[in-house]
């Protein structure tokens, strides 16, 4: 993807964008991109405890936004990955400062002030000014989907959106797909949904119960090595693969079937 | 004892319905408008030329990038 700062988006809430920030953006940066990832869920924060740094926040987004800290100390470093950052939102329920003018000030300082290379803003839920905030500032989208009716539906409304502010690049992560009840036909496939939503898949991410271990103790799965080759954390080194232009073979779940073999030939095998 | 052969996959439904449901979303309209929209037009082509109502197939469809309206009229076979 050429956009340097990347909403991850999905309208409905619990479908994985806060775990896909924090995985994606933690792959980015140690595959070398200085990334900044940005939790503009004001009031309900949460990016900062995912990744394990919710002892660290001092200032957050709300404080740049109305001048109470210069945007340097606002962003907090992470100690595993040197090139990682996190900027977060306020616990308080006042949005009043949250303005599309103060986030795209504030994403072109640090790409074009602070040398960021990679921006990764997580959306709140909804489509309302929350996410019209985490929005204005992204050049590209990742919009993350699980194969089910609600979750489906509302990233076609906010592929919609998108496309109305004019954010070309959008890319569809389908996430907690369970490659065992797409197999008894109990489950949207890939396939389906992309035809479905009509847009360019970046990603295939599986139920993964080690998503959760590591979201206990605040470690980023992608962060660690090893692991299953079809695990979920796989999946989101591989999007951050993506992301950066290497063409990287989608995770096969079922050797036998080869569920994804109608998806490869879509795509031409890219 | 073979009724789960049988049985239709919960997959296709939902997916059927979703492209359903997205076609009156994506068109901002809603299931009964459509069926007034199907009501008008039967009577306005009713003027013209006569054909059998209980043929008549009005939906959404995708194509490629966009949604189209397609309409399916069938004249009477009577007045060939």
């Amino acid at each position: 993807m050429n956009a340097k700062a990347i909403v991850v988006t999905s309208g409905k809430g619990g479908v994985g964008k806060t775990t896909t920030t924090a995985n994606v953006g933690a792959a980015l940066a140690k595959l070398g991109e200085k990334v900044c990832v940005i939790d503009t869920d004001v009031g309900l924060r949460n990016l900062d405890v995912v990744m394990g740094l919710e002892g660290r926040v001092v200032f957050d987004l709300i404080d740049v936004f109305e001048g109470r800290c210069k945007l340097r100390q606002a962003i907090i470093r992470d100690k595993r990955v040197e090139t990682l950052y996190l900027l977060a939102a306020s616990q308080t329920k006042d949005k009043s400062s949250l303005s599309e003018h103060r986030m795209q000030d504030t994403v072109r300082q640090l790409l074009e002030d602070e040398g960021f290379d990679r921006v990764v803003i997580d959306s709140p839920a909804g489509i309302e000014s929350g996410f019209q905030t985490a929005a204005s500032a992204a050049t590209g989208a990742l919009v993350v989907v699980n194969p089910e009716v609600s979750s489906v539906r509302d990233a076609d409304r906010i592929i919609g959106l998108l496309e109305s502010r004019e954010i070309t690049e959008v890319r569809l992560i389908v996430n907690r797909l369970r490659p065992a009840m797409v197999k008894r036909g109990d489950m949207l496939e890939v396939d389906d949904v992309l035809e479905i939503l009509g847009v360019k898949l970046i990603g295939i991410v599986p139920e993964d119960e080690q998503i959760l271990v590591s979201t206990n103790i605040g470690n980023p799965a992608s962060l660690e090595e090893g692991g299953a080759k079809t695990s979920a954390s796989q999946a989101f080194r591989n999007i951050a693969r993506r992301i950066r232009g290497d063409e990287v073979p989608y995770l096969q779940f079922d050797e036998k079937r080869g569920f994804m073999a109608g998806l490869r030939k879509l795509f031409g095998g890219a | 004892m073979f009724g789960w052969f049988k049985r239709r996959k919960s997959r296709d439904a939902l997916k059927e319905r979703l492209k359903l449901v997205l076609s009156y979303d994506r068109a901002k309209l809603t299931p009964g408008k459509m069926e007034e929209l199907k009501g008008e037009l039967l009577a306005v082509i009713a003027k013209y030329f006569p054909s059998d109502a209980a043929d008549y197939d009005v939906r959404f469809e995708q194509q490629g990038n966009r949604m189209v309206l397609v309409a399916n009229l069938p004249m009477k076979d009577e007045d060939r």
